[in-house]
């Protein structure tokens, strides 16, 4: 059996209030949240990108798996705010870890979706046999255009899984992935801020492909909603993952605890792999979980789990995803938040 | 060996020089020091500069100097280290005096620093700290010394009060030199208001960024007696490095390379702390010039502080230090400040220091540093 | 300014704390040294510096040197690792205010630098509260 040996998470301290965004565009801040059912999101500082974030998450992963990073034989990240066009991140992260030089790396990137994939190759090339160990990445640090509703949610954090034979923390049941060609958001090479279809990313993409990956596995598996103890979807915002529950027939207690988007904003790549380990933080040994990605473009990636005693040995040997979420926060005013995000022009 | 005097010294004005190139600068205060000196000719050349590269595109600077300064195709070398660079070029030229080799050697210092904005200057002079340790992280100069100010107050109760005292007192001797960059008094207060550079570190605890140059003539004794001139000789030298990075060092408060180049200095003149009459130190900021008196021994370690709050160091004090106003209020163009030191030696010593003339004045010491302590050359002077 | 091959070199040091420790005296260098300046031994072997350690000193640079033009203010701190190895780094996610002498830190991956906006981008350590 194959499954998840460590994990880890990372996010960064700053914060930013959907009020504080809303003063400077002068929108209704009661009516982002109430619509978004969003308070605040996380905001990486500039000394903070995709690498660092899937480096502390990394290290992390490493000291509840407590391997080798020599044994480590692939690495990936996935993301949409890679800090190079061309050179790649996972090579920084496996430098890092001293997982180098026997070791295959790629980058990934399927807009919010390119975490997951990372780490469905990963857990892909363990159960082939072809390695022992595979770490993959879900970071972002993505841009929302200024005044756009997209920048009220766009934020950054990291979450990183080893994929293995043995000493598992849960196991991977199933894996399923549900994609078409949808353009509800892009960005065009060397365009600064993506762009996206509006309401068109609702049922055509969000929801086609989050219930068809949904109802893919279960039938795969011959599972039902009732069987899982909880559930991740991608998390854009507070309401779509509620939603997309209710209609495939999924409680509210069991989407909570993986439900983080309401204090940290929709951390793209970072967003549904998030939602797992802070549901891996809490999970006793034996629940089974469902983790649903989405990445605009589309397609979504599914894994059924089943945690493991072991568990409960490895869990506090890193932070716990709400603890990194809750701890020594800063609040940004939008001034420093806009130098934060490289959205002040500068001199040449 | 022989016995090697100082038989000219040349200085023009420090500060913002826009109208004068590097070249120029050197030329116009060594034609002043061939002239104080009587001589009519020059045996080598030694020149003091940190980063005429950086600052100007200009290296191979010696021969350019050498070139300009119209003295015909004379040896000539560039000393280098960091702010030391005119320290050390002088004791080059003590050497090749006393060695025999020479018997008139021309040895300056210049730095031109205005041609570079404030963040390149920054960056230029980052260049003597760890490169890839120190500068790599983002620390400046101010920053190295803010650390060792911060890690002296905690361990001895030095106050941020005793560091503007050392400002204070300095640019009250600068105001009585016509040759320094900022002529005028300070006040503590005013030190206190002043903008935050690197933390407890405020810009009037910095010196300044300077043009500016200083020369010498060292001759044997001999030589200078024949010339008739009062005779300055030069009779204690020390030289030693440390650790290049702040963070290696046993004791960041202690500067153990100036502790040994005094050391080295005292026990070739015969000297002790208590003769020395007055010194030119090394105040590339205030909290140095305190450490300086501790490690050569003029106060207990830890007492510096309190030595320039008792105006110890003052100019009618027990010690006076830098009545040149120092690099504070004199400037500090880095590979000329070690030569300045000598040029206000000589004139104290000949009894030349007017409104600063440190009274009685026979043996002088000057203390010359590079980095934040990586080299240090200490040299004693006194007047027959 | 920093160039590829520069930061390159020094990679596992920045990566990975990794220093020399003489096999004579056990002396730890960081950087490793061909030479050891306690016992001028020759013989080293590659340790990895402990992440945690304390505050020894801090400053807060608010005049920075051109690479770091954007960044000020930033703090600075020499910081004694539990080996007794010191280190400069700078000490983010933490209030200048709350800055003191012996301030328990751990190292965390940061990007340090980079050569513009089209140059290489230059990662190493920085110090957070531990």
């Amino acid at each position: 059996m194959e499954g998840i040996v460590g994990y880890g998470a990372y996010i960064p301290r700053n914060r930013i209030k959907v009020e504080e965004i809303a003063k400077v565009w002068g929108a209704d801040a009661p009516s982002y949240k109430k619509g978004l059912m969003l308070e605040e999101k996380s905001v990486p500082a500039p000394d903070q990108d995709t690498i660092t974030m899937s480096v502390e998450a990394s290290r992390n992963a490493l000291r509840r798996a407590k391997i080798d990073p020599r044994q480590i034989g692939a690495v990936y990240i996935g993301s949409e705010s890679h800090p190079y066009a061309v050179k790649p991140s996972g090579t920084v992260l496996a430098e890092a870890l001293g997982a180098t030089p026997d070791v295959h790396t790629a980058d990934f990137e399927f807009a919010c979706k390119a975490g997951t994939e990372g780490m469905f190759v990963a857990f892909g090339l363990v159960k082939a046999g072809l390695i022992a160990y595979g770490l993959g990445v879900g970071a972002d640090t993505s841009q929302g255009a200024p005044g756009d509703a997209l920048e009220y949610s766009a934020a950054a954090g990291a979450a990183a899984f080893i994929f293995g034979r043995e000493s598992l923390v849960a196991e991977v049941l199933a894996t399923y992935s549900f994609t078409t060609d949808t353009p509800d958001f892009w960005r065009r090479e060397y365009q600064y801020y993506p762009q996206h279809g509006g309401r068109f990313t609702g049922d055509p993409a969000y929801f086609k492909h989050i219930t068809g990956a949904a109802r893919g596995i279960l039938k795969q598996t011959g599972m039902k909603p009732e069987d899982f103890d909880y559930v991740i979807f991608h998390q854009p915002n507070g309401k779509f993952p509620l939603r997309v529950g209710e209609m495939l027939g999924f409680t509210k207690p069991q989407i909570e605890p993986g439900w983080l988007v309401p204090l940290l904003g929709n951390t793209y790549s970072g967003s549904s792999p998030l939602g797992l380990t802070a549901t891996l933080d809490i999970a006793k040994p034996g629940d089974k979980i469902l983790l649903v990605s989405y990445g605009s473009g589309a397609g979504s990636d599914a894994f059924v789990l089943r945690t493991t005693p072991r568990l409960d040995e490895v869990r506090d040997l890193a932070p716990r995803t709400r603890d990194l979420l809750g701890a020594n926060k800063r609040y940004l005013e939008y001034g420093e938040y806009a130098k934060f995000r490289h959205k002040i022009r500068k001199a040449e | 060996m022989r016995d090697v005097a100082v038989i000219g010294v040349g200085m023009t004005p420090w500060g913002e020089l826009w109208e004068k190139s590097l070249r120029t600068i050197f030329v116009e205060s060594a034609l002043l020091a061939v002239e104080d000196a009587g001589v009519d000719k020059i045996d080598s050349l030694f020149v003091g500069s940190m980063s005429s590269g950086v600052f100007v595109g200009q290296e191979h600077l010696a021969s350019l100097l050498a070139d300009y300064l119209g003295y015909g195709p004379i040896p000539a070398l560039r000393v280098e280290s960091a702010c030391a660079s005119g320290g050390l070029a002088l004791k080059m030229g003590f050497l090749e005096v006393a060695s025999g080799v020479s018997d008139v050697v021309l040895v300056g210092g210049v730095e031109k620093m205005t041609d570079v904005n404030g963040n390149e200057a920054t960056y230029a002079l980052g260049t003597a700290a760890d490169q890839e340790y120190e500068c790599f992280h983002g620390i400046t100069f101010p920053g190295l010394y803010a650390l060792i100010a911060r890690a002296h107050m905690e361990k001895y109760g030095t106050t941020r009060e005793q560091l503007a005292m050392v400002a204070v007192k300095n640019h009250a001797n600068g105001s009585k030199n016509p040759l320094a960059q900022y002529p005028f008094p300070v006040t503590v207060d005013a030190v206190l208001k002043s903008v935050l550079i690197a933390d407890p570190l405020r810009i009037l605890d910095c010196s300044p960024i300077t043009d500016g140059a200083a020369a010498v003539i060292l001759a044997p004794v001999a030589l200078a007696k024949k010339l008739k001139k009062p005779v300055v000789k030069i009779t204690g030298l020390g030289h030693a490095t440390d650790t290049i990075a702040l963070s290696s060092r046993k004791d960041i408060t202690w500067l153990e390379a100036v502790h040994l180049a005094g050391q080295q200095a005292y026990k070739m003149a015969g000297r002790k702390p208590r003769d020395i009459d007055f010194a030119e130190v090394h105040d590339c900021f205030t909290i140095a010039e305190i450490c300086v008196t501790e490690a050569l021994g003029f106060v207990d370690k830890g007492q510096g502080g309190k030595a320039v709050e008792e105006g110890l160091t003052a100019l009618g004090g027990k010690i006076p230090v830098n009545p040149s106003g120092g690099l504070k209020s004199k400037g500090h163009p880095v590979g000329a400040t070690g030569v300045a030191q000598a040029v206000e030696l000589v004139k104290q010593l000949r009894g030349e220091a007017g409104d600063r003339q440190v009274k009685g004045a026979r043996v002088g010491m000057a203390q010359n540093m590079g980095g934040s302590g990586g080299s240090s050359v200490v040299h004693i002077f006194e007047s027959e | 300014m920093p160039t590829p091959s520069r930061n390159w070199r020094e990679t596992p040091q920045r990566y990975r704390f990794e220093a020399g420790r003489c096999r004579n005296c056990g002396f730890v260098a960081f950087p490793p040294r061909v030479i050891c300046p306690q016992c001028r031994g020759r013989d080293f072997e590659t340790v990895v510096l402990p992440e945690r350690g304390k505050l020894a000193s801090y400053t807060v640079i608010r005049v920075p040197p051109q690479p770091f033009a954007d960044q000020a203010p930033y703090a600075v701190g020499i910081v004694e690792l539990e080996n007794g190895v010191r280190v400069t780094a700078q000490v983010v996610d933490v209030e200048f205010e709350r800055l003191q002498i012996g301030l328990p830190l751990r190292a965390e991956f940061r990007r340090v630098s980079d050569d513009g906006q089209a140059g290489v981008i230059a990662y190493g350590y920085k110090f957070v509260p531990a």
